[in-house]
């Protein structure tokens, strides 16, 4: 382990795996892992169109039980987080929606929702003006930073961070927070979370170029 | 990566947000009477994936960079759903018929409409035989992201040539659209190879779906998941599964 505790966990992916949906991707960040389907541009209702763009859902959907605040919540913020990378002017008056299916949850469940939204995304070929990834912080009492917190890391720590970062200026798409912390944290957060994007962004590449060369 | 020379990139794997720099080269001004012109905007051609930003192209999609001379450019990317685009012959599925027109289900986002008018033939009079649940093989003559599609199964002098309604029996079968790209390709004699074991008609819509009608159903079940596997299999990979088969029939 880095002083910083700046590693991420082993982080996979697979695409392409559900038949039915445009697109589809699995991500996996330790033991945490989930599913998403992509579906579109598609058909819409006509009270649910907006004349000058897409219009983009996101659910997701726990493992056991029915939706509640939590997801609620996270869906908002995942869907704001995609409308601000979708060209949805290239596609008006069509719906996109993303379908997340959490597998199992170890901790990080935002950060991965995010990523394997992105990868669902990409595999769809819906136009987008940069990619984005999700980077879990959690604080401790004594201000160490740990990347990517597996489920007792995040209870025990002081704060918990999430933020979503974009591929071209590595700027800070949304952010969820818990816990308190300092002006001088945060910005430390988002600087190794900014460090690890750089990371998951190249594995992204690898990822597709691995994919390509094979057809 | 995020800069890099659009010469560098092509045949390579592209991502959303890479912005690809044009040349120098293609940045010759045009010769304009006019004096020296002061815009010296390179003149390249955008295909899918691709968009413009500032004098710099921006990619959208993931996939591979193509090229072809002079300047024009695309990402050659997997994918499933299909958008209607100008000029691609499709094949669509009668959904409801009314008045005037039919609403076509072709893959897209919207159906798209298809004139009673625009069938070989046709006239106020003399209307066509199509009823809702036929397949139509036609040719988007509008479509844009703005308006409804529109289809027609003749061309612009008034003949079918090929497009109208399809026979009844036969089996259509829904494929990717990087298949149907790949069976459709002027160099690729997949389909011949195909034709020379089983003898059949074939008709390969862009939106992803193909139909196929062999001698008997089970040969036309065989060509439906040959068609199929073509895929994944290379081409020396294809010639042995195929040769195979012709051994059987023959």
């Amino acid at each position: 382990m880095e002083a910083v505790g700046s590693v991420l966990r082993e982080y996979g992916c697979e695409q392409s795996l559900l038949s039915r949906p445009d697109g589809s991707a699995t991500f996996l960040q330790g033991d945490t892992s989930v599913m998403a389907g992509v579906y579109g541009p598609a058909e819409i209702k006509v009270s649910r169109e907006i004349h000058n763009k897409a219009t983009l859902e996101v659910i997701l959907r726990p493992k056991t039980g029915l939706p509640a605040i939590q997801e609620k919540n996270q869906e908002q913020l995942i869907r704001e987080t995609c409308e601000s990378v979708i060209i949805g002017s290239l596609h008006p008056r069509t719906s996109i929606t993303i379908v997340l299916q959490i597998v199992s949850d170890a901790g990080s469940l935002l950060s991965c929702c995010l990523n394997a939204a992105c990868m669902g995304l990409m595999d769809a070929g819906l136009p987008m003006r940069a990619l984005f990834c999700g980077v879990t912080c959690a604080m401790d009492n004594d201000g160490t930073i740990t990347l990517d917190p597996n489920f007792r890391q995040q209870k025990e720590s002081r704060a918990v961070l999430t933020f979503a970062i974009e591929s071209t200026e590595r700027k800070v798409l949304m952010m969820s927070n818990r816990g308190v912390y300092s002006a001088t944290e945060l910005q430390q957060c988002i600087a190794a979370a900014q460090i690890a994007s750089e990371k998951l962004f190249q594995f992204y590449r690898d990822f597709i170029r691995r994919r390509y060369s094979k057809s | 990566m995020s800069a890099v020379s659009i010469e560098d990139a092509v045949g390579q794997i592209v991502l959303p947000g890479d912005v690809l720099v044009l040349s120098t080269q293609s940045r010759d001004a045009p010769l304009s009477l006019s004096g020296p012109s002061t815009s010296n905007r390179p003149r390249v051609v955008c295909g899918p994936g691709l968009m413009r930003q500032e004098d710099d192209l921006l990619v959208n999609k993931c996939g591979l960079l193509r090229h072809r001379d002079p300047a024009i450019y695309w990402v050659d990317s997997q994918q499933k759903r299909y958008v209607p685009v100008k000029g691609d012959h499709v094949i669509g599925i009668v959904t409801t018929k009314s008045g005037d027109i039919f609403k076509v289900d072709v893959g897209g986002s919207e159906q798209a409409s298809l004139s009673y008018l625009a069938f070989e033939g046709a006239t106020k009079k003399n209307r066509p035989n199509v009823k809702v649940g036929d397949l139509v093989y036609g040719q988007f003559i509008v479509a844009n992201k703005d308006m409804e599609p529109e289809m027609a199964c003749i061309d612009s002098s008034g003949k079918a040539n090929g497009k109208g309604v399809i026979g009844q029996d036969g089996l259509m079968l829904k494929v990717s659209l990087g298949l149907v790209r790949k069976l459709l390709i002027p160099q690729n004699d997949i389909v011949q190879e195909l034709m020379n074991i089983f003898p059949m008609e074939v008709v390969i819509g862009m939106n992803g779906r193909i139909w196929v009608k062999a001698k008997t159903v089970q040969q036309t079940l065989i060509v439906a998941n040959l068609l199929e596997a073509c895929e994944y299999l290379t081409a020396e990979q294809r010639k042995h599964v195929f040769s195979k088969f012709s051994d059987n029939v023959i």
